[in-house]
């Protein structure tokens, strides 16, 4: 039996992956309508690593992810309204309408966005991270990027300078397999991810990413040891992508069998299953959860169709930081 | 002399120093302040600018990095992020093309694709140009390149007073600033005010007046260009010398108000002439005062060759004094 407390944060957590789960599905649908348009790169069956890895981050922490960052905002507190306003291309989104999907940001949750260059993210990591230490403040950078990054020489030289300089970064790779449509073994001579980090002397393995329980415990005890000076850290979160690339992907290269057999290790069913045979889940409790979050996605939506579009007049704003659009 | 004329007291300094002393003067006043780069440290720079500033601000602050232009460049995008006031040196600017996806798809976008949310504080110093026969992967002129990219500004230093100034300036600015040293530059010498500081980054600034033909130029070849108003002086032609100073954003109006003025114009630029930020500055000044030109604008670029080795074919292949004065010679009197 689940302590009072253990059963408040299981069911956080389910709740997080479920609200994730959600609202993508909307995502999607809005996406058919054509309300979202650009790139749309859906984060459905990854979902326990962001929320798993998020746990043990602190409000002063850092986080940099990658184009497939919707999960990791949400988890993050990024509310749900003004990310869905950004997928509008509203003014009343999280960047104004600038970044769209792929470049979320907030200040207020120190989410340095949405890097849709793979691999373009780790070099910033590790410069928070060095501005931290530089300034002698105790915080970690969480950097989120695919295995397809590993095959970028920004991941080689970011992991050597993090590693050379001694920085609190938490770098958390999740491997789905595919960078795109490019299975690791066609792309990686060594598909041993660990194995390359150990190579820079970062602390590093394995962890299941459809696991959300094994993403915290694995997240917290890094991020700990990175938080006490212990250097960067290199988690491998295994997980898999149920969706598309991309809302253009028509998924050619892997086989439905396979994405079939990795729905069997959904983690939101998954956790479901295990808190109702350890008593903390009842059918009631999912209802309530799915109402609650078909609410809140409901006024996500409800607050983007009613946002308002910038004006072409503040085209230029935000080149410079004086607003002046240099001739 | 009465004591209104007295002049505020000078020191002779190079190119190289004047930096020196910008980075020394960077350091003390702003704690959030320090310097990247290969061999930035112990080696006390590629080209010597920062030597004696690690045992003046220690290995934290003058901080040697790995071969790994990207990952540091990016470092100092996410520094500035963080807080602190990065300027991070690249020893050339052919070696900067490793770290462009950094430059050009975060220090210049950030800010807008944050919608405002983070300005990237950062200096990013190079050297750039050619003329000291290190052939074709240490002697192009890549600034133009960057000067077409919104989101940075682009400075480059042709005298002593911007090179002690504008890098001061570009701390101070909330946004990202290339500063391109010429690396012919390093060791003119002269005569810098002692109190020298920092200067505007905003102007373009006529270094000679003149009637007859505006020579527009800016880094490396503003001393040639000089040289090539001195001879036409010789032969009665009077010949404007405009220097950009600053190629993004550019003062379009100092430019075209000289040209306006004496009717013709010569761009001078290292650079080379196809896609460049020469073609730019004729197009503004057709674009702006066509009607007031007597003769098409003229270009003095570098040939269209990887820069060779060998010293007379680099010559040759670089704007000459000659090949400048024969450029306005040209407009001015309809002969060569």
């Amino acid at each position: 039996m689940l302590s009072a407390l253990d059963r408040e944060h299981a069911m956080r957590l389910l709740g997080e992956m479920l609200r994730i789960r959600r609202f993508e599905e909307k995502c999607a649908e809005l996406y058919s309508a054509g309300k979202i348009r650009g790139f749309l790169h859906l984060y459905i069956g990854q979902e326990a690593v962001a929320v798993g890895a998020m746990q043990p981050l602190l409000a002063e922490d850092a986080i940099v992810a990658t184009y497939r960052e919707h999960g990791h905002a949400l988890a993050r507190g990024v509310a749900a309204t003004s990310i869905m306003a950004e997928m509008y291309g509203k003014v009343e989104g999280c960047s104004r309408g600038r970044g769209g999907s792929m470049h979320l940001f907030d200040a207020a949750t120190r989410f340095y966005g949405g890097n849709a260059i793979v691999g373009g993210g780790l070099p910033l990591a590790v410069g928070l991270a060095l501005a931290d230490k530089l300034q002698h403040r105790n915080r970690v950078t969480a950097c989120f990027f695919g295995e397809g990054a590993v095959a970028e020489g920004e991941f080689h030289e970011s992991m050597n300078l993090a590693a050379l300089w001694e920085l609190p970064v938490l770098f958390c790779c999740e491997n789905n397999l595919y960078a795109m449509g490019t299975a690791i073994e066609r792309s990686e001579s060594e598909t041993d991810l660990c194995l390359k980090a150990a190579s820079f002397k970062v602390p590093a393995w394995p962890v299941d990413g459809m696991d959300v329980r094994a993403v915290e415990a694995a997240a917290r005890h890094a991020a700990t040891a990175v938080r006490n000076g212990g250097g960067p850290h290199f988690l491998e979160f295994r997980t898999y992508r149920f969706r598309a690339h991309s809302m253009f992907d028509p998924e050619l290269y892997r086989d439905k069998q396979e994405i079939e057999q990795w729905k069997h290790r959904d983690p939101i069913p998954a956790l479901a299953a295990q808190l109702k045979q350890e008593g903390a889940l009842t059918d009631d409790d999912l209802t309530a959860l799915e109402t609650g979050i078909t609410t809140e996605i409901e006024e996500a939506v409800a607050f983007a169709e009613a946002g308002t579009w910038e004006p072409v007049s503040d085209l230029t704003t935000f080149v410079y930081s004086e607003g002046g659009g240099a001739s | 002399m009465t004591p209104q004329e007295v002049r505020a007291p000078t020191t002779t300094v190079t190119y190289r120093e004047a930096i020196r002393a910008a980075l020394r003067d960077a350091l003390r006043r702003d704690e959030r302040v320090f310097l990247m780069g290969e061999d930035v440290g112990r080696y006390g720079g590629c080209f010597a600018v920062s030597k004696g500033l690690l045992a003046e601000f220690g290995p934290e602050r003058v901080r040697d990095t790995p071969l790994s232009e990207s990952a540091f460049v990016g470092a100092g995008i996410g520094a500035a992020l963080g807080g602190t006031r990065p300027i991070v040196e690249i020893m050339t600017v052919n070696f900067s093309l490793l770290a462009l996806d950094q430059i050009v798809n975060n220090a210049a976008t950030i800010l807008h694709m944050s919608g405002g949310q983070f300005n990237i504080p950062l200096v990013i110093r190079m050297t750039t140009g050619a003329g000291r026969q290190l052939a074709a992967q240490h002697s192009h002129s890549l600034e133009g390149w960057y000067a077409h990219i919104p989101g940075i500004k682009v400075l480059t230093p042709a005298t002593l007073e911007d090179a002690r100034g504008m890098l001061w300036t570009a701390i101070e600015d909330p946004d990202p600033v290339l500063i391109f040293e010429h690396g012919s530059l390093y060791n003119i010498e002269g005569e810098l005010a002692a109190e020298a500081g920092a200067v505007d980054i905003s102007k373009a600034a006529v270094r000679r007046a003149g009637t007859d033909v505006s020579l527009i130029t800016y880094g490396g070849t503003l001393g040639k260009t000089l040289q090539a108003a001195e001879v036409l002086a010789s032969e009665s032609i009077s010949a404007e010398v405009v220097d950009l100073r600053t190629l993004r954003p550019l003062d379009a109006a100092t430019l075209c108000d000289s040209v306006t003025r004496t009717h013709r114009a010569v761009v001078i630029d290292e650079g080379w002439r196809s896609g460049s930020i020469s073609a730019e500055i004729a197009a503004r000044i057709m674009e702006t005062t066509f009607y007031n030109l007597d003769a098409p604008p003229a270009r003095v670029c570098s040939a269209e060759v990887p820069m060779p080795y060998a010293k007379h074919l680099e010559e040759a292949a670089l704007p000459q004094v000659a090949g400048i004065a024969a450029a306005a010679r040209h407009l001015v009197t309809g002969h060569e």
